[in-house]
C-alpha cells in the first residue's frame, strides 16, 4: 500500500513533462492532464481510507532508512487535505478546458497552462506528504515556481504589476523559511520531522521559540495571516479565474497545513497561542472588513479569503483536540468554498463582462442557474445553518468557548462578528449583482456559458453540498486525526519504528 | 563532533550579516532591478547560512579518512538545492523586471490600485459609492411597477446557463 504513496508526486510531474512535449496537440494534453489528475484523486481517497484504518502510511524513498532517507508520509491530516485538494484541481482543470473552449473568452488559457498546472498539483502534494522539512521546503518552491508562471500568464501589464508583488512577496517567505530549515538544522542536526519532534523538545525554551516563530513567520506570509496578508488581494484577482481559484483554495490552506503540521508535531505546549490567537483575531475582523469596502467581487473574495484563514488559525491557536478538529474540518471545507466561489466569479465575467459591482445587476433573472450557483457557496461560507461553513464554525466557536478564558472569548465574539459581516458581503454581491435592475455590462448579447464550465461548478457546489451531508462522518475522521497529532506518537512511532536512532 | 563545537569562523557568519543586510536593504527598494539584487544577496547569505549549519572537516567520501573528522554532507547536499531554486526565481524575477521595462518603460513597482483611488478619494475628501448606484425605490423601475418584471423573467428564462 505504501507503494502508492510517491503517485500523487510523482504522476503529476510526468504528465507536466508529457503535456509539454505534447504542447502541440491539445486535445491529447488536455486527456493527459485530466488522467493524471484523477489518478492522483483515486490514490488520494485510497491512501485516506488506508490512514484512516490503519494509522500513517510511510515510505521511505530509495530504501534508505528514515533518519537519513527522504520519507512521505500519509497521516490522516496529510491524507484528507491531499483528498479534497486533488478533488479541486481536478474540477478546476475541468473548468479551465471549458473555458478555453468558449470562443468569447479573451483569457483563454495558453500551451503552457497544461504542464504549469501539474506541476502546481505536484508541488502541493509534495508538501502534503512531506515528512522532511527540508522536502516540505522543496514542495514550497515547485509549488510557487509554478504559481509565478500562472500568475504572469500571458504577461500582460496588469498583471506583471501585480505579479510582481506576489513574486518578491514569495522569494522573500520562502528565504525565511530556507533560513529557518538551515538554523533548525544547526540546533538539532536532523530535519526529519518525526526525528526533530524528540530533538526539539531537548533545546533550550528560548533557542525553541526563536526557531518556532521564524517558521510561523515564513508560514504566516504564505497562509496570509494578517499583518502579512497584504500581498494577496493585490495580486490574485488579476490572474485568470482558474488560476485565481486553484491559488485562493490551495497555496493559503499550504501554509495552514504546515502550521498545523510545525504547531502539533514540532512545537506542541502552545507557547505561542496567545500571539497566534491575537493575530487569528485580527485576520478575522481587519480581512472582513476589507470585504466590506470592496466593489470588485474578485477583490471582495480575496478579502474573505483572508479573512476566514483566522478561524483555521483560531482552531489551531487552541491546541485542544475540539479546536485542531475544527481547524481542519474548516480547512477541508475552505478549499471547496473559496475555489467555487472565484469560479462563479469566473462564470458572471464570462457572461456578464466584469466582475465590478458597478456595472452588475440582474443576473439572477438572466441566468437563473448561475444565481443557484453563487447563491448555495456565499450562503456556506457566510455559516448561514445547515451548511458545513455553518458546521465549521460551530464547531470552533464550541472549542472556544470549551476552552475559556478572556481571549478565546474575545476571539469567539470576533468570529461570530467575522460570520456576520460575512453575510452582509454575500448578500451585497447577491443584492447588487443577482437581484437588481440589469446594468449596462449585463445587456450585451448573451453569452452561452460552455457547458463544461457550468458543469465543473455544479460539480464542486455538489461537493461542497457533500461535505455538509457527510460532516458526521468528516468530523470523526478530523477528531481522529486531531488526536492523533496532539498525542504525536502515531506518527513519529510510524516513521521510526525502531524508536530514535 | 569536535571540529563543531569551536562553531563556525567568525568571518563566516559576519559574511552572513552583511549578505542579508544589504539584501534586506535592496529588497526595500522600488526598482525591481534592485529588488533582485537584493534578492540574489540574500540568497547567497542564507545559503551561506545553512553551509555554517553542518560540520566542518574533510571531504565526506568515505575511505579517505576517519568519519569523525569528515564534514557534514547533508548541508552541502541541501544548498545545492538551494542555490538551484535560488537562481531559478533569479531567472525568472529578472524576467518580470525585462518584461515590466519592455511594456511600461520602467521597472519600477507601482502603487496598487486600492491605494491610488483611496488616495484619489481622500484627495476628494468622499466616501466609495458602490451600493448606492441605482439602488433605493426610485432608482429600481419594477419596485414601482412590476409588470416589466414579470415579462422579463419569461424571456430571460431562455438564455441563462443550461
Amino acid at each position: 500500500m505504501s507503494r502508492l504513496l510517491p503517485l500523487p508526486v510523482v504522476v503529476p510531474l510526468l504528465g507536466a513533462a508529457l503535456t509539454l512535449l505534447l504542447a502541440t496537440r491539445p486535445r491529447v494534453q488536455r486527456a493527459v492532464s485530466v488522467l493524471c489528475l484523477t489518478v492522483t484523486f483515486t490514490v488520494a481517497v485510497v491512501l485516506l481510507v488506508q490512514a484512516y484504518r490503519h494509522g500513517p502510511v510511510v515510505l521511505a524513498i530509495g530504501g534508505w532508512p528514515p533518519p537519513v532517507g527522504i520519507v512521505l508520509v500519509a497521516d490522516q491530516l496529510a491524507a484528507l487535505m491531499l483528498v479534497v485538494s486533488s478533488a479541486v484541481t481536478l474540477c478546476v482543470l475541468l473548468y479551465s478546458i471549458g473555458q478555453g473552449r468558449s470562443e468569447t473568452s479573451e483569457s483563454a488559457p495558453v500551451v503552457i497552462f497544461h504542464p504549469t498546472y501539474l506541476v502546481l498539483t505536484a508541488g502541493v502534494t509534495n508538501a502534503f506528504l512531506a515528512g522532511d522539512l527540508f522536502n516540505l521546503f522543496v514542495g514550497f518552491e515547485i509549488l510557487l515556481a509554478a504559481s509565478f508562471v500562472l500568475i504572469t500568464l500571458g504577461g500582460t501589464e496588469t498583471r506583471i504589476r501585480t505579479g510582481s508583488t506576489y513574486v518578491v512577496v514569495s522569494i522573500l517567505s520562502s528565504m525565511i523559511f530556507l533560513a529557518a530549515v538551515g538554523l533548525v538544522y544547526a540546533a538539532t542536526g536532523t530535519l526529519n520531522l518525526a526525528q526533530l519532534a524528540q530533538r526539539l523538545d531537548d533545546l533550550p525554551d528560548n533557542v525553541r521559540l526563536a526557531l518556532q516563530l521564524m517558521l510561523l513567520l515564513a508560514f504566516a506570509i504564505k497562509a496570509a495571516v494578517f499583518p502579512l496578508s497584504a500581498w494577496l488581494p493585490d495580486s490574485y484577482p488579476t490572474a485568470p479565474a482558474p488560476v485565481t481559484a486553484v491559488f485562493a483554495g490551495l497555496l493559503t490552506k499550504v501554509g495552514v497545513y504546515a502550521i498545523i503540521r510545525t504547531e502539533t508535531l514540532l512545537f506542541p505546549g502552545g507557547q505561542v497561542d496567545g500571539l497566534l490567537m491575537v493575530v487569528a483575531g485580527l485576520t478575522m475582523v481587519v480581512g472582513i472588513l476589507g470585504a466590506v469596502a470592496q466593489s470588485d467581487m474578485k477583490r471582495l473574495f480575496s478579502f474573505t479569503l483572508v479573512s476566514h484563514i483566522g478561524y483555521m488559525i483560531f482552531g489551531v491557536a487552541l491546541s485542544t483536540a475540539a479546536g485542531l478538529a475544527g481547524a481542519i474540518f474548516y480547512v477541508v471545507h475552505h478549499i471547496t468554498i473559496q475555489t467555487t466561489l472565484f469560479l462563479v466569479a469566473g462564470l458572471v465575467e464570462e457572461r456578464a463582462g466584469s466582475t465590478d459591482l458597478r456595472r452588475l445587476g440582474g443576473l439572477a433573472r438572466m441566468a437563473p442557474l448561475l444565481g443557484v450557483l453563487f447563491f448555495v457557496p456565499a450562503m456556506n461560507l457566510a455559516g448561514v445553518p445547515p451548511f458545513s461553513g455553518f458546521l465549521g464554525k460551530l464547531g470552533l466557536l464550541q472549542a472556544g468557548v470549551a476552552a475559556g478564558g478572556a481571549l478565546p472569548a474575545t476571539l469567539v465574539a470576533a468570529g461570530t462578528l467575522t460570520s456576520l459581516l460575512t453575510l452582509y458581503v454575500a448578500s451585497r454581491v447577491w443584492n447588487i449583482a443577482f437581484w437588481r435592475a440589469p446594468r449596462i455590462a449585463a445587456t450585451e448579447p448573451a453569452v452561452r456559458l460552455p457547458t463544461l464550465m457550468v458543469g465543473a461548478t455544479v460539480a464542486l457546489v455538489a461537493f461542497g453540498l457533500t461535505l455538509t451531508v457527510l460532516a458526521g462522518p468528516l468530523f470523526d475522521v478530523t477528531a481522529d486525526a486531531a488526536t492523533d497529532l496532539l498525542s504525536r506518537t502515531p506518527y513519529v512511532r510510524a516513521v521510526l519504528p525502531g524508536g530514535t536512532p | 563532533m569536535t571540529a563543531s563545537d569551536a562553531g563556525p569562523t567568525m568571518v563566516l557568519v559576519l559574511a552572513v550579516a552583511v549578505l542579508v543586510g544589504c539584501g534586506v536593504i535592496l529588497l526595500l527598494e522600488r526598482s525591481l532591478t534592485r529588488i533582485l539584487l537584493g534578492v540574489i544577496l540574500l540568497g547567497n547569505g542564507v545559503n551561506l547560512l545553512i553551509l555554517l549549519g553542518g560540520r566542518s572537516g574533510g571531504a565526506p567520501v568515505v575511505g579517505t579518512g576517519p568519519v569523525d573528522e569528515m564534514s557534514d554532507p547533508l548541508p552541502q547536499a541541501m544548498v545545492l538545492t538551494a542555490i538551484v531554486i535560488t537562481f531559478g526565481f533569479t531567472a525568472f524575477l529578472l524576467a518580470v523586471a525585462y518584461r515590466s521595462w519592455y511594456l511600461t518603460g520602467d521597472d519600477e513597482v507601482p502603487d496598487d490600485l486600492e491605494d491610488r483611488q483611496i488616495i484619489r478619494r481622500a484627495g476628494r475628501n468622499e466616501a466609495g459609492a458602490v451600493d448606492h448606484g441605482g439602488e433605493g425605490p426610485n432608482g429600481d423601475p419594477e419596485q414601482v411597477d412590476p409588470e416589466p418584471a414579470r415579462r422579463r423573467l419569461r424571456r430571460g428564462r431562455g438564455d441563462g446557463p443550461r
